[in-house]
């Protein structure tokens, strides 16, 4: 059975009006001179267009990383120029790579490094699920140890899918609620894995 | 001159006599076996030795032989003679109920993360080695995995399948 993945299913029309790409400001009601409007949607629109990445790579998918870091694909244009390399200062924990179960210490410590509100892109097979690597010493997929967001199929996924899962995680950063981390469910979901 | 293969097995047998035994040649390399209690006895002479000057441990590493009963893991010295730029290898056989066999530390220093690595893997128990620990997989770890009882195969996950892994087939 064919297994289709597909990239970019929502895509924007290129226009010339619109080659400078601007955030459309949320719902909220026009006055003469003041605009109503929720404090989580400007939080969210904020927070989406100015995610810091922390790259976790360990191997090939890293590399296809550096091609979307690079001027061709250019992860800057969503707000992401500054990829942080101090998880203490960065909102999203870009996974990258085979995860050895002695390195799954590590990336658990990154993670609980990292302060709150923080999301989790795995990309590629190794990440997510083991991919390949079927043997005793690599961790089947990180949601083992930590709490993903998204995952990005493929082996290594190409750049256009990177940018995809991480428009994704924009359209996430952008609706979720500023309660959302305070929530029963939250907590209870951190709590499957351990961590307070 | 350089070192030949014979001259090797020559002096081996002056030395050793019936003890040195198996000997093959495969893609020119020289290969034999000698008991358990003998590899340092072995690996000294080769060292010493003015005209064989083998003073260059390349690798050591275990092979397990299920079949083999009584012998299962054999341990391999590779060892290179950088004057003559020969290399040789043997082999001893060792019971993997009681996989005792005499560290090479004392000779070659760099037998120590060998020896571990040797050790984490297939679970020799060398003699006398001073840090004899995991040293590549995690410490949690409560078997040694390249022992062939042991399937290569992740043995916790559930969410894939199997035929498209490969999964279910033999060595044999």
């Amino acid at each position: 059975m064919s297994r289709p993945v597909r990239f970019n299913i929502y895509q924007k029309e290129a226009d010339a009006k619109t080659a400078v790409s601007m955030t459309e400001a949320p719902e909220g009601y026009t006055g003469d001179g003041f605009f109503t409007t929720k404090l989580s949607d400007v939080v969210g629109l904020a927070r989406k267009n100015s995610i810091w990445p922390l790259p976790f790579a360990t191997s090939c998918c890293g590399i296809e990383f550096m091609a979307t870091m690079g001027s061709h694909y250019d992860l800057a244009r969503f707000g992401s120029e500054r990829v942080g390399f101090s998880p203490r200062q960065c909102d999203l924990l870009m996974v990258m790579g085979t995860i050895a179960k002695k390195m799954a210490p590590v990336l658990r410590q990154v993670y609980l490094q990292m302060a709150e509100p923080r999301w989790v892109l795995s990309m590629g097979a190794c990440a997510s699920s083991g991919g390949i690597f079927d043997t005793y010493s690599v961790l089947q997929g990180i949601d083992q140890i930590i709490p993903v967001d998204i995952y990005i199929p493929g082996c290594p996924p190409r750049p256009e899918a990177v940018l995809d899962g991480f428009m994704r995680i924009q359209e996430l950063v952008g609706q979720e609620s500023i309660r959302r981390r305070n929530s029963e469910q939250y907590k209870g979901l951190l709590e499957s894995y351990g961590i307070q | 001159m350089s070192l030949t293969n014979e001259r090797i097995k020559q002096r081996l047998q002056e030395k050793f006599g019936e003890a040195v035994s198996g000997f093959e040649e495969q893609y020119g390399m020289l290969s034999f076996e000698v008991p358990n209690e003998m590899n340092l006895k072995t690996l000294q002479f080769l060292y010493d030795d003015e005209e064989l000057k083998f003073r260059f441990l390349t690798d050591l590493c275990a092979v397990n032989y299920p079949e083999q009963e009584g012998r299962e893991l054999a341990v391999v010295y590779h060892l290179h003679n950088l004057t003559d730029n020969t290399r040789i290898r043997f082999k001893i056989f060792t019971d993997i109920k009681k996989p005792d066999v005499f560290t090479a530390v004392k000779l070659f220093s760099s037998a120590n993360w060998m020896e571990r690595e040797t050790y984490d893997f297939f679970g020799v128990n060398f003699v006398g080695h001073p840090n004899l620990k995991r040293i590549l997989n995690v410490d949690e770890m409560d078997y040694f995995p390249l022992r062939k009882e042991y399937p290569l195969e992740e043995r916790t996950r559930t969410d894939k399948d199997d035929a498209m892994f490969g999964r279910g087939g033999t060595m044999n």
